[in-house]
């Protein structure tokens, strides 16, 4: 794995590494993707491609309503609140929709 | 600088929260509660380690409505995918969308073409696939550099995300597909639609393509214009949009490619559209399938039950008030135009009165016109369907003159104003104490109009020789006489009567 990939997967995972820990995450990827590879032995000519590893489909629930958390319950995780909302550093833009 | 010729291109992102009680993957209500931030949320909409989201069966049977109403191709097989980015309204750092195999595809709306002259517009549908919305940042206004703080109360709830191809041509077109859109998602029965609280979002991409001397056209970047929370807003930020880019174009020269895609938003107190900050690798977003989460399979009987059980759109209602009530095109328009309950009232009003042109008439003019006065929904207004619909069956039996109808719908919406209930019952009432009733005995009318010939027989006698503008005195007296009856019957049996004798 190229070292450029392992500075963008971890600058994707908003982790912060050392060049030392770069190489050695690196090395670890490379074996991990190694082993996968070991995957391509496999004949997968005449099989359907699968999105899913469990044979289910169509779980749903009903539309109801359960009780929610309580708002000290909902914040207790957090690191800084103000007993209403989440506190974050400053957000200098603001984006809508789903994305 | 010399003029530009160009086609303005436009596609459309809207977003749509779907009318559930609960959200999408969790039991957690989906009210609208900016009032008590975070008091909607579990460890499933938290995103707390070893929770497990299960689909809403009716948020995924809304889906499936709206994309037949948009006459889309429902998927046999669809599936959700994890859509990773980091932002603080993101609990889980990603959001539940889906990205390669969505619900539905391919469909459109139609919309009325920027000429009312030419014929409708198809503006084609790429998809509209389910996915979960996300909380809600608020910023600290004051620009001290405060935190911001975040509301999970709206996360996991479930949002329809409809994306149009990029054949919109104006942005009156935007607004009025925006218009229709919203029109239709209230007939169905799917969403609020409420812009205000953010039920209804829409994302514009926008660019332009010049035209050259020598028949050639070259696009220009896309720009995706974010922040609009009304229709007029839409208009006005695409507006705006549509001249800088020309005049950028003119400046830089700057193609489609040229420069990556970029985000603006809408400044709607200055009436100008901004620059936004991109953030880096902001479209890598690493879709994977959720494996929390299974697929959903339809059979084509169920696509097809589904098709059967939809409700009358806007526009299939529009032609059947055209073809089978005889509305105009206008008229048709006007009414369903103002959502489900006024074309609920209009209908029940012109199933009373039987006639639904003048059902329409009332309702376009004088419903319309005092709701408006009112500020009042349609569900307050006093004079229900029940009683308008039974008033105007009383014009249309002859029994009223629509000034007489007219009288009574004052005086109806009198009393409901010094806090009287009014009922079907009180037009009676009021016909009687006033003597409203069209007279249809013609032995009185008979009887008044040769008295007023025999009071005023110059005026007879000059309407005799034809001048019919001297008949007004007399119709006056008879009217006196007679109170109720008809001025046009009035009127012609007065010159019938001159004309015999
Ligand atoms: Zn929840």
């Amino acid at each position: 794995m190229e070292i450029s990939d392992v500075r963008k997967v971890a600058s994707l995972a908003r982790l912060a590494l050392t060049e030392e820990e770069l190489l050695t995450y690196g090395r670890q990827l490379t074996g991990i993707l190694d082993y996968v590879r070991l995957l391509d032995e496999v004949d997968t000519q005449n099989t359907e491609p699968m999105p899913h590893a469990i044979a289910l489909q169509n779980v749903f629930r009903d539309d109801q309503r359960t009780n929610s958390l309580d708002v000290a319950d909902a914040l207790s995780n957090a690191p800084r609140t103000d007993g209403q909302y989440f506190l974050v550093p400053q957000i200098l833009e603001e984006r809508s929709g789903g994305k | 600088m010399s003029s530009l010729s160009y086609t303005v291109i436009i596609g459309l992102e809207v977003h749509t929260q779907l009318r559930t009680r609960s959200k999408l993957f969790c039991g957690c209500s989906t009210d609208f509660r900016p009032d008590a931030p975070n008091s909607q949320t579990c460890p499933v909409c938290l995103g707390l380690p070893g929770a497990l989201p299960v689909m809403n069966r009716k948020a995924f049977e809304l889906s499936v409505r709206t994309a037949l109403a948009l006459n889309c191709r429902i998927a046999e097989f669809t599936k959700w995918d994890r859509k990773q980015y980091y932002y603080p309204d993101l609990p889980k750092a990603y959001q539940i969308s889906q990205y390669d195999l969505p619900f539905s595809s391919g469909g459109w709306l139609e919309i009325a073409a920027d000429d009312p002259g030419e014929p409708v517009r198809r503006i084609r549908i790429t998809r509209a696939h389910l996915e979960e919305d996300a909380g809600k940042n608020i910023h600290d206004e004051t620009g001290r550099g405060g935190d911001s703080m975040v509301d999970l109360n709206r996360t996991g709830t479930p949002l329809l995300e409809i994306v149009s191809e990029p054949d919109l041509r104006s942005a009156a077109e935007a607004r009025r597909y925006l218009e229709e859109m919203r029109t239709l998602l209230l007939f169905i029965g799917v969403s609020d639609c409420n812009m205000q609280e953010g039920s209804l979002r829409c994302d514009a991409n926008v660019n332009l393509h010049i035209h050259h001397a020598d028949g050639s056209k070259t696009a220009t970047p896309i720009v995706e214009l974010k922040n609009m929370n009304s229709f007029r807003n839409v208009e006005l930020a695409i507006e705006y949009e549509v001249k800088r880019q020309a005049s950028q174009w003119q400046k830089t020269g700057q193609k489609i490619g040229d420069v990556p895609k970029q985000t603006r938003g809408w400044d709607a107190e200055r009436g100008v559209t901004f620059a936004q900050r991109e953030k880096e690798e902001s479209s890598d977003y690493r879709y994977f399938p959720d494996p929390d989460l299974v697929p959903v399979v339809l059979t084509v009987q169920q696509i097809e039950d589904a098709r059967k059980q939809l409700p009358e759109t806007p526009a299939v209602r529009r032609d059947r008030f055209q073809n089978q009530l005889g509305l105009t095109a206008y008229d048709a328009a006007v009414i369903i135009d103002q959502g489900p309950e006024m074309t609920q009232y209009f209908e029940h009003t012109a199933q009373l009165c039987g006639d639904g042109k003048t059902a329409a008439n009332w309702v376009t003019q004088d419903i319309l016109r005092d709701l408006n006065a009112a500020g009042t929904p349609v569900s307050e207004f006093p004079v229900t369907a029940e009683i308008l619909g039974t008033l105007l069956n009383w014009i249309r039996e002859g029994r009223l003159t629509t000034k007489s109808a007219r009288d009574v719908y004052s005086v109806l919406k009198e009393q409901a104003a010094s806090g009287q209930s009014i009922a079907v019952g009180d037009i009676e009432v009021i016909v009687r104490e006033r003597k409203l009733e069209t007279v249809r005995d013609t032995g009185a009318l008979q009887a008044a109009i040769a008295a007023a010939i025999a009071a005023k027989p110059e005026a007879a006698a000059d309407v005799k020789s034809g001048k019919h503008a001297a008949a007004g005195p007399l119709i006056g007296m008879i009217m006196k006489q007679v109170a109720g009856a008809d001025p046009k019957a009035v009127r012609e049996l007065l010159l019938k009567t001159l004309a015999d004798s």
